[in-house]
């Protein structure tokens, strides 16, 4: 610590957000008592332009060597406040930020003098901390040019075509054997009644031929390693079994493939396909999978009938998993989403009663190319429902099962009656809490579906059961529910029942937010950098998402979120380098023991021990500057830059200015009970 | 302001004083949050920002609670969700004997908390300060110095400067 310095302090009003609560005047006036603090002011707004003026006059006029702006969290503004010390050529790592609104004012509004009162402590640390601050250089580092896209849905089949397009290399991974996701489930979208696959396969395909997009279906990214611009990802390509160089998509193989399942994914577990199956017929790539798990030679050792009719030769039943080491500068994930289990709500008798059926199963009965070609039936295939009962807010706005609302299942729910009522003469019954229809041209849909002749109930159902109560409830469903416009408990005896399922996160969110880095909210979606502002980077630079892995949200938000991500990827490409905060460990050698204890701490393996100087140094490029071997080192030699040991001593001392003893008085120790 | 005396008599008019170590990727976001959603907490927490539990020097803890802090919280990612894989899993370690070593200096273990939340955990966050509160406000103040002034001698040597404050 130098006595010279001079340090700036900053106290912000944010309009009423810190001023309502701390008296910041106040504030102010109290840190020009502070050591080595030459000028103090409160501001309404630090972060305006003027509010950075003035920093920017004080380091040039009173030639302060420190500052320290009292607002905000440092997740907020930091960058902005050392974007104008560095203009007025102060090292941008001498700033330091107090957290008073998110950390003092925010959190003890009822409580001004207490708020005040920890805002100067806040402050003290911070000024105590900026004296110890070191000034840094951010590494640079070059961006690859290559982007990783995870996820083939639409939002991730959005962002590699902007990318691509734009000239740069991507990498298309996808878990299912064909890129499409949910959308190219869907028969119609909502509220145009636009076809799903019409829309879509031109996308598809476009992905399928583009020269700069490397598709890699039936694939999952295992690692990543590295960091903004410089990440290096380990995917696993499954084995198909199939040799896509001689495949030709004829179909032969699956239809000659004896073993029949029921298709989970692509179906929704409403109609089947064989064990070598292309999930649909516009799959993208075209070639065929073999499901291990369910073909015949595979359990047995014997059938091998796609082999012998495949007239190119191209099954092979050899083929190992394929694993590919490669580098990307960005990652886009979009992931996309689980539908929520309605066996999870056994009162609405989804597994137990044959014709309830959840919402992706509706798809795809309407689906032309679905189970049903087309037709609205019944489980048993034949009948036609004479009358329908769509339940929204299946597992969404429920505090037993998901408390967000999944933002789509209105519409859908509007949508699935207008295509019962295009396709069969049945009554429908639409059972909703409260009817969303927010974006652009919804409620015109709505108002349309109304004048259909759809019936609306507002109140949540409470059971779907098959014991009747009346002769006219006999053979049916009987939705049971009150309807709280009129105050009525009502009973209205259905054929079919459509249960409009939530959006969840991926089952396996959790594990992938950690294998990226990313934060994960408690639901399971993707945290995004900021929930207004960017809703599209993540905590790890270089980390985008897109799409319902970060939040529910229906086909258009999708695609602007993906296109968004690309733009977000292009401008770093753009740049062509990145600059990378210094905080990193670096081992002072000359006072290293070599004892070696950093060395296996380390979870990047960045501490090489050199074996002829006997001590050990760090890789600066596999740093991450996490601090681990910086808190374990027993000769305290390791420093982590920009939170070195004195500047976090010091601002402890900092933040205990009040409390802190008087010199270093003596008394003699005595043994006591733990006080 | 709270009157901590209805918890132990020596607070007087003064309040329970913990220092905090946020991790920067999780619990320092969960007090963010906190703060973004207004879920009020005492006001006896002042945190440090540092990038990783795993960062937490047991020495910073020891000087916190000598130069006056009733308690010091750490709270980092989940366990097994460690932005840098696993550094809360060493600061568990060092946090358990860190308790052990404290408690054979006569200092309440408890006085010592390591908890988690996750970026999306404000709610933790809060409950996690509402807590240990409780327990410091209990236990009553450390009074580091009118106790153990014999202690300074073995603690691991300070950065040379002079007391800066009071």
């Amino acid at each position: 610590m130098s006595e010279e310095e001079k340090i700036g302090v900053y106290i912000c009003h944010c309009g009423h957000n810190i001023a309502g609560t701390v008296d910041v005047e106040g504030v102010a006036e109290w840190a020009k008592s502070l050591p080595n603090v030459t000028v103090s002011k409160d501001y309404k707004f630090m972060c305006s332009s003027l509010g950075q003026e003035l920093i920017e006059e004080d380091i040039a006029e009173q030639g302060l060597s420190r500052v320290v702006v009292a607002a905000c969290s440092p997740h907020m503004h930091e960058p902005t406040f050392r974007g104008a010390c560095s203009r007025a050529g102060l090292n941008p790592y001498l700033f330091e930020m107090a957290n008073i609104r998110e950390h003092a004012s925010w959190v003890h509004q009822d409580d001004g003098e207490a708020a005040t009162e920890k805002a100067k402590s806040i402050v003290s640390g911070a000024v105590s901390r900026a004296r110890e601050l070191e000034p840094l250089e951010p590494f640079r580092a070059p961006i690859d040019e290559t982007t990783l896209v995870v996820g083939g849905g639409i939002a991730g089949i959005n962002t590699a075509l902007e990318i691509a397009n734009a000239g740069y290399k991507v990498i298309l991974v996808e878990r299912e054997p064909s890129i499409g996701g949910h959308m190219a489930q869907f028969d119609k979208t909502f509220p145009t009644l636009d076809c799903s696959a019409c829309i879509l396969t031109p996308k598809m395909f476009d992905v399928g031929n583009h020269p700069n997009i490397e598709l890699m279906t039936y694939s999952e990214v295992e690692q990543v390693d590295g960091y903004v611009g410089n990440f290096t990802v380990r995917i696993r390509k499954k084995a198909r079994m199939i040799d896509v160089d001689l495949c030709t998509g004829c179909g032969d193989c699956w239809e000659r493939c004896p073993a029949k399942v029921v298709d989970t994914v692509y179906e929704a577990g409403l109609g089947y396909r064989t064990a070598v199956y292309r999930p649909f017929p516009q799959a993208v790539p075209k070639y065929p999978v073999i499901d291990t798990e369910s073909c015949i030679y595979f359990k047995n050792g014997r059938c091998r009938a796609c082999e012998k009719f495949c007239p190119t030769d191209a099954i092979k039943f050899d083929q190992e998993d394929e694993i590919i080491v490669t580098s990307v500068g960005n990652i886009v994930l979009a992931t996309g989403y689980d539908l929520f289990d309605s066996r999870r709500l056994p009162q609405y008798g989804y597994g137990r009663l044959a014709n309830v059926f959840t919402s992706l199963e509706f798809e795809r009965m309407t689906n032309a190319s679905g189970p049903t070609d087309g037709k609205v039936l019944l489980r048993d295939g034949v009948t036609e429902p004479k009358s329908v009962a769509i339940l929204h807010c299946i597992g969404s706005r429920d505090k037993n099962t998901n408390d967000y609302c999944s933002a789509i299942c209105c519409m859908a729910a509007l949508k699935f009656a207008h295509l019962v009522k295009e396709k069969t003469d049945a009554e429908v019954y639409n059972f909703y809490i409260d009817m969303r229809t927010a974006p652009k041209d919804y409620e015109t849909f709505y108002n349309r579906l109304m004048q259909e002749g759809t019936h609306f109930i507002r109140g949540r159902a409470a059971e779907v059961t098959d014991a009747a109560r009346k002769p006219e409830e006999v053979g049916k469903l009987i939705v049971q529910a009150e309807d709280t416009l009129i105050g009525k408990q009502r009973r209205i005896p259905v054929d079919m029942v459509i249960l409009m399922a939530g959006m969840q996160p991926r089952h396996d969110s959790q594990e992938v937010s950690h294998r990226f880095g990313i934060g994960c909210s408690d639901a399971g979606f993707f945290n995004e950098s900021h929930p207004k502002l960017d809703p599209i980077a993540t905590m790890n630079a270089g980390i985008f998402i897109a799409g319902v892995c970060q939040g529910p949200k229906d086909i258009p938000a999708s695609v602007s979120q993906g296109a968004a991500a690309a733009s977000r990827v292009l401008s770093l490409i753009g740049k062509g380098e990145v600059e990378i905060e210094p905080v990193r460990a670096h081992i002072d050698e000359d006072r290293c023991s070599g004892c070696r204890i950093c060395n296996n701490l380390c979870p990047y393996n960045a501490i090489d021990f050199l074996e002829d100087l006997a001590v050990s140094r760090v890789n600066p490029a596999l740093c991450k500057g996490c601090g681990t071997c910086v808190a374990a080192c027993p000769s305290q030699v390791i420093d982590g830059q920009h939170y070195t040991f004195n500047s976090i001593m010091s601002q402890i001392e900092g933040l205990l200015w009040d409390v802190r003893p008087n010199g270093e008085e003596k008394v003699t120790f005595q043994k006591t009970e733990p006080v | 302001m709270v009157d901590y005396k209805q918890y132990h008599p020596a607070w007087g008019d003064r309040s329970p004083v913990i220092i905090g170590f946020l991790c920067n990727w999780c619990s320092y976001r969960a007090a963010d949050l906190a703060g973004t959603s207004r879920f009020g907490y005492p006001a006896t927490l002042r945190d440090i920002r540092i990038m990783c539990t795993g960062r937490l020097d047991p020495t910073f803890v020891i000087k916190a609670l000598r130069e006056g802090a009733d308690g010091v919280l750490v709270m980092g990612c989940h366990p097994g969700q460690c932005h840098y894989e696993e550094g809360n899993f060493k600061a568990m370690r060092r946090v358990a004997l860190l308790r052990r070593t404290l408690s054979q200096l006569g200092v309440h273990p408890d006085r010592v908390q390591l908890g988690w939340a996750s970026a999306a955990q404000g709610i933790i966050f809060t409950e996690t300060v509402k807590e240990m509160t409780e327990k410091i406000a209990k236990l009553g103040p450390l009074k580091w110095h009118d106790n153990n002034h014999d202690a300074s001698p073995h603690l691991p040597p300070l950065p040379e400067k002079e007391a800066t404050h009071g």
